[in-house]
Order: C-alpha cells, then structure tokens, then sequence
C-alpha cells in the first residue's frame, strides 16, 4: 500500500502535464492538417526539427525568446514546404509526412555537426541556454495539490491548454472553421461559395508546422535545454495516434494525450522501482496500441448495435 | 417580360480536342422559366458553367443585366446575381442546412465568432419567404434528396441571386419531388420574378415548366422556340437531328418456355458499408426469360440487391440460390463461373478499366481460357485482339478501335463495353444496374435491344435503374423497393408511372386500400 502510495504521488502527476504538452502542441497541429483533409504524419519530423532549432535559437540569440521565435519561424517554413507539395504538386501526404520524418533525422544530425562540432548531444560551450520560464503563481501554492500539480510550470505547458481552447473555438466556432472543415470534407461547395480550399489547406498546414515545431521547442527547451538526435522519440506518431483516437476534437485529443503522458510518467516512475528502463520505455507505445485497438472496437460495437436496431 | 436579362453573343468553347460550344448567340428574357435541352454532350452545361463563371469562353461575349462580364470567376457571377444549382450538390454533409446555406458568408458576432443563432434565423426567413420548407437545423447528411436540393436554392437565394440555373435539377427526384420543385419554381418566378434557366433532357418536364426552350445538338444552337409552340416530338427531333423518338422494340415470346426459376431470394438481409441495414428483408424468384424491373429512389437498397446476387457483399442473414445452388460461401468468382454476368452500376469503377485498352477491357474474365491463352499464363495476342474486334464489330461500340484506352471513348460506348463483354459470356442469369446511366439516345437504344435479346433468349434478367421510362419500357415485371424491403409488384402495361411512385416512396397496398 505504501509502494503505490509512492508510486501515484504528485510528482507523477506533474510528470503527466510534463510529458503530454509536448505531444498536445504537436497534436493540435496534425487536428489542423485532418480537418482540411491532408493529415500530416510528418509532424515528429516537424517537432524535431522545432526542438533543434529552439536550441539554436537560444543558444545563438542568448535568450529563450529567440529559441521560440526561431522554432516558430523554422515551422513556418516547414509548414509552407509541406503544404506546396502536397497541395500544389498533389503529392501523396503520406509519402511527403515519411519523407519528412526521414529528412528530419539527418538534417538535424549534419547541421549539429556542421555548426556545432558536436554530435550526440549538443551542450552550449559557454553554458548560456535559458530554459523556458516556469509561472508561478503565489496564491496556487496556497491550495494544496492543485497549487503544486499547476503552478510552476513551464510558459508552454499553459500555452498549450489555451491553444486548445483557441483551436476549438476556431474550428468550430468561426467561420475560419467552417471554411476550414468544409475544405476537407467537401472542397467544391467551399469553392462555389467563392472561398479557396487551397488557400484553408495552406494555412491549416503552416499552423500545423508552426505548432508542431513548438512542441519541439518545449521538448528541448523546457527542462533541458539540450538537444540530442532523434529526441522526439516518435512522440509525433504519438500525436497523430490522439488526434485518431479523438477525432479530431481539440478537447478529446487533449485528453487522450494526457492519457499518453499519464502512461509515459508512469512508466518512469516504476523505473525508480527496479523496473528495466527498457520495459518502461515501451509503455507510451503500448498504449497507444491498445487505445487504437480500443478505438476499433468502440467503432465496430457502434456499427452492431446500428445494426442489430435497424433489422428489428 | 420582354427584358433581356442575359445574352449571350456568339460564345464558343473550345476544350482540348472538343468544341464543346460554337458560336451561340439567344437571349434569356427577365422572369420567364428557359429551358435548354440537348442530349448528353450538346453543350448544356458548358454554356451554363460560362455563364456562372467557372469556364472563361474561348471566344464571344456574356451580357448580364446590360454588363458585358469581363472576368469570369463564380464569385463575380455571384456578384451580378447569378446562382447555380450543380447536378451534384455543392454540400457539405456534416454541417446543418443553415452552416451550408451561410458558408461562405456566416453572420458574426464580435468580429470573429460565427453567430449560428444568427445565420438560423436568417435561413429560417428564407425558408418563409420563399416556401422552401426545411429544417433549418437538420444536418445535410441526414435529410432526402430534394430537400438538400432545396438547401441548394436557398444558398443561391441568400446569396442574392435573382438568376437562378438548374443543372438538371429532376435527375435525382421521385416525380412527387419533381412535382413540389415544380411548383417552387412557379412560385418563386410569379412573385419574387426571378429569372430561371432549367437544363434537362426530359422533353415532358420542359413542356410542363418552361415559358421558352432551347435545343442544343453538338455545341451549337439549333433554336429558341415558345414552348406552347413545339410539341415533345419537335423538340426530340431537333435535339437528335433526325425525325425519331425511341422506336419499337422487337421483343417476343422467349424461346425457352419452361418458365424455370434461375435465381430465388429467400428473405436476404443485407448490410451497407457502414454496417447498417440496406436489404431488411425481401424474398423474390426470377424465372428464365423475363426482365424483373426494381423500381426503387436511390439509396433504398437496389445497389446492395445486386451485390448481395453476385456475392460481392455478405448476407447478413436468409440466402440466395442460384439454379437451385446456396451462393451463401461463395466468391464473386465462383458465382460468375455459376452463370451469372453483371453489369455494375457504376462503370467507371466497377465496369472498366479506365487506362486499359478496349481489347483488354472486353477480353477481361476470359483471359485463362485456352483459346486466348497458353498453359494459362501467356497471351495469345493475335486471337485476343481478333476476338475484341469481333465484339467490336457487333456491338456496333464507336471509337477510335480496339487499342485505345476505354478512358477515352464516350459514356455510351464505353458502357456498350461493358455490355459487350457481359454478354458475350452468355450466361443464363444477368444482373444489370443502370445500363444507360448518361447515356445519349443512340446508345440507349442499341443497348435497350441487346438486353431486350437476351430476355428472347431466354435469359434471367434482373434489372436496376433509376429511369422510369426505362424499366417501363424493358420490365416483363416490376417491382418497387422501399428501405430495404419490396414495396410491390406490378405489371407495367397496367399501372401508371404515378402511382408507381407512391409505392416507392413508402406507400404500400394496404396503405392505399
């Protein structure tokens, strides 16, 4: 009883927020790219990317703030490129999202090396990178657990939570949205109503790179303030996992990924408890399996029972 | 009256290879009902498309309202109060009837937000001034047919349309439909005079509607007539160019008398791809040498019928057999190799293969027979290609030859390929759905006489399609087909088109007695 006491303490659960914003940011960007139709499976490519130009960012402007901006800028471009080929030259997303994925490992890698000189893992010569600010807020402390699981956070983690409020609104509340959802499901009346579907899909695909390259940036700026290869670690799929798993709904796909980072805490906490490192490190994985074999089931109980009430 | 609202002024349209419009000049009268026919590919819809704005003439002028267009773009189409009614709904299914309405041009609160509340209202007062009842909160994937038609008009209306086009607008109704868009149109003319252009191809709907028609043959204009001055006859022989309404057809006693059963039903169940009830129920037997005719709206069940006979989709429950065999665990294959030969619905994905040449195409399902084939492996280019040309030949399909792509050749020819390879297996059951889906009249009529053929020949015939006309004019028998169940059996010389309709809408005998 004391051991799980232990294990389900609070750090846990600060862990959760930790580990999921990362993949909410990148999740809220590939939702974009679904609604207008050209779901973006690039977006680990993407967040890696974002998280090695956050450290360049901050490393060579000497300040966070340039970390993001160069992040967000980075993801623009990304964004665009995204968008020209799969929207101009009518390139498969899917082969475009691999190839992503693909480039991203090795651009990353050269230009650590070409810049750097380091490899592996990049540490700032003079020491001089500055991790995101956390916000602190005195009077949350006063409240027991809740002061200590939201206060003293990183900036991104709250950015995160109003960017899902912003992105629900603006899906399903604006018309951007309406423009928005109705160039993924049905581009002709969109354009008989003299909007331009391409002109949604371009903007859906920068906000995505935009997004997807700030959760990189609160990957390697936001406890660290390191970057190593490969340190996405596939939390993009992961993203794109919930975005399935949620459908596409903001709010849904929030939670469904701080299931993710409720699992992927869990599994480093039970490291401390003699676990293998290599069995915990499977337990995002494995739980993204058993939330999309979930999600097959829940669909096909629907269709049953829509069945079984139909033939009476 | 005597206005000219829009005129065009020698227009021409000239595509890749395709002079789709040659030097058309008329003029369309402020609130009159103009209805332009032609047959399929006469230019319709091309001259229609330039005057909303999606085609730029290659050659011309379009005055609207006494402005010549300079730019042509929907939206400035829109602007000059020109809305179109597309033969394939401009909807988008997930939104309700009023998001669908105002896209584009949402109501707003505070700059940014959409005001749905808002954009309800409105739409609500469209649905009021113009009659054009609907639930405005509906979500378009849930509603029929004609009333996302409806939803249709309502978007040209909010848009400030006072010029409004149909693209064959009837084409997806039941005749009740047809008869309520009708008396819309009347309406909307008389009071709000509005302008209306009707494209179609049913003589009888522009007798019924228009104040004026024009025929169109091959791109050019053949002539603008009063409709109280031509008669259907007229007007079919200036669409076709020579004096004919469909003729006689020559069906006679089948050669084979015994009146076997080829094909029993025996209360199917079926489901649709998204699991839910297509066929509920329904038992039927087809005998050898009778043409079974469904009559059915679209969507009630008929496609997944004939997927159920040619084991392309799994019973859910009952069975089917076929010359007294369970088809139950059988592959499509095997069902072929039984006897049965199917013309799919829908020819581009399921008929042909678009890339593919016509020899390969009509070879296709034949290719491991040991006339056109060694060991089964290799081809025997030299008889395929003679066989392909001979089928060519007798089914008089028109192209460029055998070694063209099917992509290529018109709709009726390449469904007269598909007919041809169907039928040259010879089976004793066919399964036809749809044979003259935009189909022009020439093709109609040939392939009308092949089907009409193999019923002399004793063949089980078993046909879907969504013309009246058409099953009237084929069916020994008819049936109609309501959500999945059979609604009623007739025989077509003793009923009338209109009370067919009531039975396939829902009506049922005990209903109506």
């Amino acid at each position: 009883m004391n051991e799980l006491a232990s294990i389900l303490n609070i750090g846990l659960l600060q862990n959760t927020l930790r580990t999921a914003t990362p993949v909410v940011l990148c999740a809220l960007g590939c939702l974009m790219t679904d609604h207008v139709g050209m779901m973006n499976i690039g977006c680990d490519g993407m967040m890696l990317i974002g998280a090695f130009a956050a450290v360049m960012g901050s490393w060579l402007g000497g300040s966070w703030m340039t970390g993001l901006l160069l992040a967000l800028a980075i993801g623009l471009i990304l964004g665009l490129f995204y968008g020209v080929f799969v929207i101009k030259l009518k390139s498969d997303e899917f082969i475009i999202g691999v190839a992503l994925n693909i480039f991203a490992g090795g651009v990353t890698t050269f230009l650590l090396r070409e810049l750097t000189g380091q490899s592996g893992t990049f540490h700032a010569p003079e020491g001089n990178l500055s991790v995101l600010p956390r916000l602190n807020a005195a009077w949350l402390d006063n409240i027991p657990v809740i002061g200590q699981i939201f206060n003293n956070n990183t900036l991104l983690v709250y950015v995160s939570w109003i960017l899902v409020l912003v992105c629900w609104v603006l899906l399903y509340r604006t018309p951007a949205g309406f423009w928005f959802r109705s160039a993924g499901e049905h581009p002709q009346s969109l354009r008989s109503a003299g909007k331009s579907p391409e002109k949604m899909k371009y903007i859906a695909s920068v906000l995505c790179g935009m997004l997807a390259c700030l959760s990189g940036a609160h990957l390697s700026m936001g406890y660290l303030t390191t970057f190593s290869e490969n340190m996405s670690n596939s939390r993009g799929f992961i993203a794109v996992a919930c975005v399935i798993f949620g459908r596409s709904n903001p709010p849904k796909v929030f939670l469904a990924a701080l299931l993710f980072g409720f699992i992927d805490a869990l599994g480093m906490r039970l490291q401390t408890f003699g676990i293998s490192s290599a069995l915990t490190s499977t337990f995002p994985y494995i739980g993204t399996v058993l939330m999309m074999v979930l999600l097959v089931w829940r669909n096909e109980q629907k269709k049953k029972k829509l069945a079984v009430s139909g033939l009476r | 009256m005597s206005e000219n609202i829009v005129s065009f002024r020698h227009v021409s349209m000239q595509f890749p290879g395709v002079l789709a419009n040659d030097d058309v000049s008329f003029d369309i009268r402020k609130g009159e009902v103009f209805a332009l026919v032609g047959e399929n590919g006469a230019g319709k819809s091309t001259l229609m498309n330039i005057l909303y704005g999606m085609n730029t003439p290659t050659g011309g002028q379009v005055i609207i309202k006494g402005k010549t267009v300079e730019r042509f773009d929907p939206s400035q189409a829109i602007a000059m109060g020109v809305g179109m009614v597309h033969q394939h709904f401009m909807l988008v299914p997930s939104f309700t009837v009023a998001q669908n309405v105002t896209l584009g041009r949402e109501p707003r609160k505070w700059g940014f937000v959409s005001d749905l509340k808002k954009a309800n209202a409105i739409v609500d007062g469209l649905v009021e001034e113009y009659g054009l009842t609907v639930n405005t909160r509906d979500r378009v994937q849930d509603i029929s047919v004609g009333l996302q038609q409806r939803v249709e008009i309502l978007k040209t209306l909010h848009r400030g349309a006072d010029i409004l086009i149909l693209d064959e607008p009837t084409a997806v109704l039941t005749p009740q439909e047809t008869e309520e868009l009708f008396s819309v149109i009347r309406r909307i003319v008389r009071e709000k005079h509005m302008t209306i252009i009707i494209i179609t191809h049913k003589l009888y709907e522009v007798m019924a509607i228009s104040d004026r028609v024009g025929v169109m043959r091959s791109g050019k204009l053949v002539g603008v007539e009063n409709t109280c001055d031509v008669n259907e006859r007229i007007l079919a022989s200036m669409m076709v160019g020579r004096d004919v309404l469909l003729g006689e057809l020559d069906r006679h006693d089948p050669e084979v008398m015994d009146n076997d059963v080829a094909v029993t039903l025996d209360h199917i169940q079926v489901t649709d791809d998204r699991g839910l009830p297509a066929i509920r129920d329904i038992s039927l037997e087809l005998h050898r040498g009778e043409i079974l005719g469904i009559a059915g709206i679209e969507g009630n069940g008929q496609s997944q019928l004939i997927e159920a006979i040619t084991a392309m989709r799994p019973l859910r429950g009952g069975d089917i057999r076929i010359g007294g065999v369970s088809i139950r665990k059988m592959t499509p294959g095997q069902v072929r190799a039984l006897g049965v030969a199917h013309v799919p619905e829908e020819r581009l994905k399921t008929g042909v293969s678009a890339p593919a040449d016509v020899t390969d195409n009509l070879i296709a399902g034949r290719e491991k027979e040991k006339r056109f084939s060694l060991f089964r492996t290799h081809m025997k280019r030299k008889a395929v290609r003679q066989y392909a040309e001979e089928l060519f030949e007798q089914y008089d399909i028109r192209g460029a030859g055998v070694d063209v792509p099917v992509g290529s050749l018109s709709g009726g020819n390449m469904q007269k390929v598909v007919v041809a390879r169907e039928f040259s297996f010879n089976t004793p059951v066919l399964m036809i759905s749809q044979p003259t889906r935009g189909v022009d009249i020439g093709a109609m009529e040939a392939i009308h006489q092949f089907i009409i053929d193999k019923r002399n020949a004793g063949c089980a015939i078993l046909l879907i399609s969504a013309d009246l006309d058409e099953l009237f004019r084929l069916s020994d028998r008819l049936m109609t087909i309501y959500e999945g169940r059979i609604t009623g059996e007739f025989t077509p010389s003793t009923i009338e088109k209109t009370e067919i309709s009531y039975y396939m809408t829902g009506g049922s005998k005990e209903a109506q007695a």
